[in-house]
């Protein structure tokens, strides 16, 4: 049966090669540290295929609110490479840090992008050895030189943002990642809906699902290979799990009555779940390789919205019981709930941090609904977003930043918020309407 | 009023037996991409489509295309986080549990919504509660468990499209959708 069930989307893979979403910076702290990302010198012949590599590293460090990116008219010179810097020149325009950088030619069709990062303060100080020092203008932070394909130079500038991010802030970087929603969109009469997976920034956007019936909940497997989702395609809700690389899809949960809001536990071998099969919204856990169930909740309130912890230890989740929506949270082998929102009505869509220290979730209240973010220990409850129906958090996978959907205009889009609530932009789809994101965790 | 219509009802139930209506089976493992009808809830065509019997007597039509008839009711509003009947519903929604008993071959979904307020998932929960209480009422006069099926779509199929309350009123509710 479930053979029969498993077959290939083969359609659904198809990509649209321009941005579709567009990234406004809306908000928020200019960063603390100023950063000048000179433009990488393009030394081969065609200019095919060439990205403005400079320009996707900028707009991706400066997305972060981390950073100060110093305006390139301020610039007095163009250096490519170490050796051709005077750093006094940056020290000057009050950069901290300097990004140079080339294309070159390489073998068998690739190119070579070479880059190296500079801490301008202390190469202006190597007064020791001054100018006639060997290491003088050579010495960096890291550098590298990358053999890549020409259709890979936008991902090679997000993985050069990374090295930098991660060599500048101890922190890893997320410029690499990418994320997965849900656009609705009419077709004459007919509508659509698509399960969409971009890069972090918005940029190569695929379809792997496409539907004339509502898509739900997607939600990413811990190696982030699998996609697991809800459709209502034929006519009832269903759970399905997509390899993301094939599209192939396999029906995991069909039950009568609801099944929704999959969850994949942090080792990748469960999936908590909801359904309605018992009489009433349940949570369960599923073993993905024997499908076998156990319910966790027991309850006459809706109950639904898990999410695991980063030790797979717990699960939060929403529940009706005290009369309104409240987060709580159960030992992933079942027990006793606890219930830990108590500020305000309205508390769900619970998720971990990748630490496993804070929850973030939605919190409604007198003027509506909003991202909120949780601190496990202390119990108290940050606020970080105003608008009116804020939904669907999704923490990026190193936890500084958090996805949501939102309503602007009439119509749903994307925004992000740093998790300190300093920072915040928007991802705006040309036409119809963008929700549920979820972002990807680093691929395994 | 009510008596009347039962008499109705009951002599329907001879017509009906020899009702032609559109089955639409959801297609097991249909592709996605295929689908290009227009489906408004589960039942899909939404409501039997019936003619009547040849050289046939006096009635033709179905008490379900009355518009006279508290059958003729077929979607019901709730409150904003409520799935509490409303008294003046009650009447139609028992006509529709007599109908069903009456009438073993007809079955219905019941298709549970919520305007877009809150979060998604807990919506799919609201839906189905306000479902649940009309299967309840269905069932409590009569409708047997496999002539009533329960789908939750939540905020994801709006019929208004308005962030107000004048729209999220219209949003809120359970719509019967009769199939065979």
């Amino acid at each position: 049966m479930l053979k029969k069930l498993l077959f290939v989307l083969s359609l659904v893979i198809s990509q649209s090669s321009w941005a579709v979403l567009d990234i406004q910076i809306t908000g928020g702290v200019v960063g603390e540290h100023p950063i000048a990302i000179v433009p990488f010198s393009w030394e081969v012949k065609s200019r095919a295929g060439a990205q403005e590599i400079d320009s996707i590293i900028r707009a991706d460090l400066s997305r972060t609110g981390r950073f100060e990116l110093i305006d390139k008219k301020k610039f007095m010179e163009t250096p490519h490479q170490g050796t051709e810097v005077d750093f006094t020149k940056w020290s000057t325009i009050g950069a901290e840090s300097l990004v140079v950088g080339r294309v070159v030619p390489g073998d068998e069709g690739k190119v070579n992008v070479q880059f190296q990062l500079f801490d301008v303060y202390k190469m202006s100080l190597t007064s020791d050895g001054g100018p006639t020092d060997p290491d003088y203008k050579v010495k960096q932070i890291i550098g590298y030189s990358l053999p890549v394909a020409i259709n890979d130079l936008r991902r090679t500038a997000h993985y050069i943002s990374d090295l930098v991010y991660e060599a500048l802030t101890g922190e890893k970087g997320i410029f690499t990642t990418r994320i997965a929603y849900v656009t609705s969109s009419e077709r004459g009469k007919q509508k659509s809906y698509e399960l969409q997976i971009a890069d972090m920034d918005g940029y190569n956007e695929f379809t792997v699902l496409q539907s004339s019936e509502p898509i739900m909940s997607p939600a990413w497997s811990p190696d982030a290979r699998q996609l697991a989702y809800v459709t209502f395609e034929n006519n009832k809700s269903q759970i399905y799990v997509q390899q993301v690389d094939t599209g192939q899809r396999q029906l995991i949960s069909s039950q009568r009555g609801v099944n929704s809001a999959p969850a994949w536990s942090p080792d990748g071998r469960k999936l908590a779940l909801t359904l309605s099969k018992d009489g009433n919204l349940e949570i369960y856990t599923m073993d993905v390789i024997t499908k076998r169930l156990t319910r966790l909740t027991n309850n006459s309130a809706i109950d639904t919205e898990p999410a695991w912890s980063a030790d797979g230890k717990t699960i939060a989740f929403v529940s009706g019981r005290s009369g309104k929506p409240q987060v709580y949270r159960i030992s992933s082998q079942g027990g006793r709930a606890e219930r830990i929102t108590f500020q305000g009505s309205y508390n769900a869509r619970p998720s971990y941090s990748p630490d496993g220290k804070k929850i973030t979730l939605v919190h409604g209240n007198s003027d509506g609904f909003h991202i909120a973010v949780l601190d496990i220990q202390s119990g108290v409850l940050n606020i970080l977003t105003d608008g009116s129906l804020d939904e669907s958090p999704t923490f990026a996978p190193n936890g500084s930043m958090i996805l949501y959907a939102t309503a602007a205009k009439r119509r749903g889009i994307l925004s992000a918020v740093s998790t300190d609530g300093k920072v915040k932009q928007r991802l705006v789809l040309k036409q119809g309407d963008v929700r549920e994101p979820a972002w990807a965790p680093y691929r395994q | 009023m009510f008596k009347k219509f039962l008499i109705a009802a009951s002599l329907m139930g001879l017509v009906l037996a020899g009702c032609s209506s559109t089955p639409n089976k959801p297609d097991e493992g249909a592709s996605v991409e295929d689908r290009t009808t227009e489906s408004t809830g589960s039942g899909g065509t939404g409501g039997a489509s019936s003619t009547g019997l040849p050289g046939g007597g006096a009635f033709q039509g179905n008490p379900l295309d009355n518009p006279s008839s508290p059958l003729s009711v077929r979607t019901f509003y709730f409150d904003f986080d409520s799935s509490e009947i409303k008294p003046a519903d009650q009447e139609s929604i028992l006509a529709h549990g007599r109908y069903l008993a009456e009438n073993a071959d007809m079955s219905v979904s019941l298709d549970g919504h919520t305007d877009e307020r809150g979060s998604r998932e807990y919506n799919i929960g609201l839906g189905e509660q306000r479902a649940q209480a009309v299967r309840r009422m269905l069932l409590f006069q009569g409708a047997t468990d496999q002539q009533v099926e329960v789908i939750s779509y939540g905020e994801e199929k709006p019929v208004a499209d308005g962030h107000d309350e004048m729209s999220y009123s219209q949003n809120r509710r359970v719509e019967i959708v009769y199939k065979r």
